[in-house]
């Protein structure tokens, strides 16, 4: 665990207190069942922007408290521990790259608006299936066209981050913005938004860009830190619990080690999720490094935890009813996101010049 | 089973086999299904079958070549292995299918052709081999899981007929069965030895199923509960107290055809093959190959995984020729035919990326949107029939000899 000053343990606290009462996978559930167009609850949104989440890294002069990136960790990790629905993490880092690198009138038009939770931002910056791939989109005279697929957040989306060959854009909804919705299996919002000589801002070079998800992507592995956290716990009791044989399988020394390997794993992962969210607020220059390392990590370790809960709760996990197979979805489609293992252990390969 | 003599047949007979196979197969395997997969192999979901399909089953449900090597005096082929093999290559070449399959096939035929009586073998065995009975299996109870032996469903002896209470849960199929071979109580005061191997109707008053939904979205399998569901004596197989064993020979079969050494290999080569998906959504180099080089890695590494799979039902089928049915080394092969599929659909997944993770509607293919349910299906080839955990303490003890630690 990182060393954290007092106001990010009252945010942390704060964040897994509400999640675990306010937002427990079955409000998940049942946010899932009714399936409304933006893909998430406003009045849930609402509470976590009163709370301040969604203005931990705007400044303070437009509405937000400037707690920087390891404290936004600490929020979509208990968030994701229950796999609340929330456009938090999307709203956040878009919002860092409008105060990054947005004119004065930009910043006081949308940065207010997003740490009030008035409104929701996203990044749109691949165009195919895959993180890594060729952008393409361009937007010469201020007038942004091209595809962006798989935006997470996309169907509630009212502004967009979005990348072009020269770098980043900022891109309202409305004209020359349509957006479909893709149905995938962690029952969450993701759109593919196609522009059209949308009316665009720019807001800075390929390098923002590489920041900007390079946040995005440190912020997503905290998410999956949560998920791997409470998807291991959730296992443990299980364990401990469940009794074939005439005993508790927890007695099982097979199912020991297995559970004490993924308990070393975890905390590898922890290690290097809040070493990327560190770099980050320290303005370090090395951060490229650290989020590949944290992603190629978080993706394997999610993928071990979440494989092994369904696994080991046996018949029960493959049911919808038990929380393991929702889990193993979002899993999935997470450490898609952003890049692959692979990806990101090219990446760092590159980075240090091999 | 086949006779040493009937596997040893010189290539000649085959060659006429061939031939009448070739022709049988031409007049009968209606071109339009060429290409196509057996609407039965699967347990998840109902049979809806064209005309042409049903067609087909009849005409091989007929000649009892969907089970070739099964004996012809209950509807079977009665075909050597070599001529089995013969028959196979022949409708692999016309893109032909073996239309028969499901339960009864994999597993309960066997058994009842190694316990069965006479007169049950008369009954139930032509209804399999025709595609004509459907069986699901009644074993999983809510605390019988890994520990099958401690189930509690009770059959109760009442003079000429039982009467069956209690609850089964996943059972496969329960919902579409005619049929369900089910393990029971039949004596209370002993684990293993109170157990019995009882055929039950599925439309016997008394027996309701509830679906329960999985997490890839279909509700194949069921809760199923039995209220006094009267069961006639004729339908125990074996000896009352003898079901542990014949429950346990039938597992053999199960993890046998789970693995692929049914000779069903086909299940997990379905669909296209890893390489050329991955060429198809991948970027390649100027020589062709994949740009992501971990990727095509782990790629080769499961292409042999696969084919050392391949090779070892290759060699196990030569050294067991002569040999009785699977045995505990059967235990090896399902759980490296669970390992093999998972690892195929996970890479699947990986190489399409989010377009591997469709759930339903605009934007995905037919193809793309069934490998997300391949793969959250496949999560459970590893914990049905055994799950992999029980399988290695099986080859620990049974094979290796090692013993539990108390
Ligand atoms: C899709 C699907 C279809 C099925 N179809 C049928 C069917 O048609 N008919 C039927 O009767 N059953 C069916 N089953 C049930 C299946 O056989 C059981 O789920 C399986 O035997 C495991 O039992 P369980 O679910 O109770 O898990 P548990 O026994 O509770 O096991 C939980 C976990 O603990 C592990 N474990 C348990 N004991 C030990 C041990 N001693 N050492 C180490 N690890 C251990 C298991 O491997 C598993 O990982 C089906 C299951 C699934 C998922």
């Amino acid at each position: 665990m990182a060393a954290l000053n007092d106001e990010q343990v009252m945010l942390r606290d704060m964040a897994r207190e509400w999640a675990d009462n306010e937002s427990p996978t079955t409000a998940f559930r049942k946010l899932r069942d009714a399936a409304p167009a933006k893909g998430f609850d406003p009045e849930a949104w609402s509470t976590v922007a009163q709370m301040g989440w969604s203005g931990v890294v705007i400044p303070e002069e437009f509405g937000g408290s400037a707690f920087g990136y390891l404290s936004l960790g600490l929020v979509v990790e208990q968030l994701g521990r229950n796999l609340a629905v929330s456009p938090l993490s999307s709203t956040a880092v878009a919002a860092s790259a409008i105060a990054m690198g947005g004119s004065d009138a930009a910043k006081s038009e949308w940065l207010p608006k997003l740490a009030a939770g008035e409104a929701v931002a996203t990044l749109a910056i691949d165009e195919g299936p895959i993180h890594g791939g060729k952008i393409e989109a361009s937007a010469p005279g201020g007038k942004l066209s091209g595809t962006k697929k798989f935006v997470a957040e996309g169907d509630g989306a009212d502004v967009f981050v979005v990348a072009a060959t020269d770098g980043l854009y900022l891109v309202a909804k409305g004209e020359g913005v349509t957006v479909s919705t893709r149905k995938m299996a962690d029952s969450r919002s993701h759109a593919d938004v196609t522009f059209a000589d949308a009316p665009a801002e720019k807001l800075g070079g390929p390098e923002l860009t590489q920041a900007v998800v390079d946040r995005a992507t440190a912020v997503l592995t905290s998410e999956m830190l949560g998920m791997a956290d409470a998807a291991f716990d959730q296992t443990l009791d299980y364990l401990k619990q469940r009794v074939q044989f005439g005993q508790v399988l927890s007695t099982f020394q097979a199912l020991q080690h297995r559970m004490a390997k993924m308990k070393t794993e975890l905390e590898l992962m922890r290690s290097t999720v809040e070493a990327a969210l560190e770099a980050i607020d320290a303005g370090r220059s090395d951060v490229d490094q650290a989020v590949s390392l944290a992603k190629a990590v978080a993706n394997d370790t999610l993928k071990l935890v979440s494989r092994e809960m369904v696994q080991l709760h046996g018949g029960v996990g493959m049911t919808d009813e038990y929380d393991a197979g929702l889990y193993l979805k979002r899993a999935a489609v997470l450490e898609t996101m952003w890049g692959t293992a692979s990806y990101h252990r090219d990446r760092f390969a590159r980075l240090n010049g091999y | 089973m086949a006779t040493a003599a009937e596997l040893d047949r010189p290539a000649d007979t085959t060659d006429a086999f061939r031939q009448e196979a070739r022709e049988w197969l031409e007049a009968n395997f209606p071109q339009s299904l060429r290409g196509k997969d057996n609407a039965m192999s699967a347990v998840d979901g109902p049979t809806e079958e064209t005309a042409e399909q049903k067609q087909w089953r009849e005409a091989m449900g007929e000649k009892g070549w969907g089970l070739p090597t099964w004996p012809k005096e209950y509807g079977g082929g009665g075909l050597g292995r070599a001529e089995a093999r013969v028959l196979g290559e022949e409708m692999m070449r016309i893109g032909a299918y073996n239309p028969i399959g499901g339960m009864g096939v994999m597993m309960f035929g066997p058994t009842l052709l190694e316990y069965g009586n006479e007169e049950q073998k008369q009954k139930h065995i032509p209804g399999i081999v025709r595609g004509e009975v459907r069986w699901c299996q009644g074993y999983s109870e809510p605390g019988a899981g890994s520990d099958l032996a401690s189930l509690q469903m009770f059959a109760e002896d009442k003079g000429d007929h039982y009467l069956v209470n209690g609850q089964k849960t996943w059972t496969s199929g329960g919902q579409w069965a005619d049929k369900c071979f089910a393990l029971v109580r039949t004596d209370k005061s002993q684990k293993h030895a109170g157990i019995s191997f009882l055929l039950i109707d599925m439309d016997a008053e008394g027996v309701e199923t509830r679906p329960i939904r999985l997490i890839s979205g279909s509700s194949p399998f069921c809760e199923t509960f039995f209220t006094n569901v009267k069961v006639p004596k004729e339908n125990l197989v074996g000896r009352e107290g003898q079901g542990w064993e014949i429950g346990t020979r039938l597992l053999q079969h199960e993890r046998n055809s789970l693995s692929g050494g049914g000779g069903s290999q086909g299940r997990m080569n379905q669909g296209e093959q890893i390489p050329f998906i991955a060429k198809k959504y991948r970027d390649v180099d100027g020589e062709g190959r994949l740009a992501d080089s971990d990727l095509r890695t782990r790629i080769i590494k499961h292409e042999m995984d696969q084919r050392a799979f391949a090779l070892t039902l290759r060699r196990a089928a030569l050294e067991a020729k002569g040999n009785a049915g699977p045995s505990a080394a059967t235990s090896v092969m399902k759980n490296v035919g669970a390992r093999i599929t998972q690892d195929r659909a996970e890479l699947a997944i990986e190489i399409m990326g989010m377009q591997g993770l469709g759930w339903e509607g605009e934007g995905f293919s037919h193809d793309e949107l069934a490998q997300t349910r391949t793969w959250l299906w496949g999560k459970a080839v590893s914990i049905y029939g055994g799950s992999s955990e029980i399988q290695n303490n099986v080859i620990a003890k049974r094979i290796l000899g090692m013993l539990d630690h108390q």
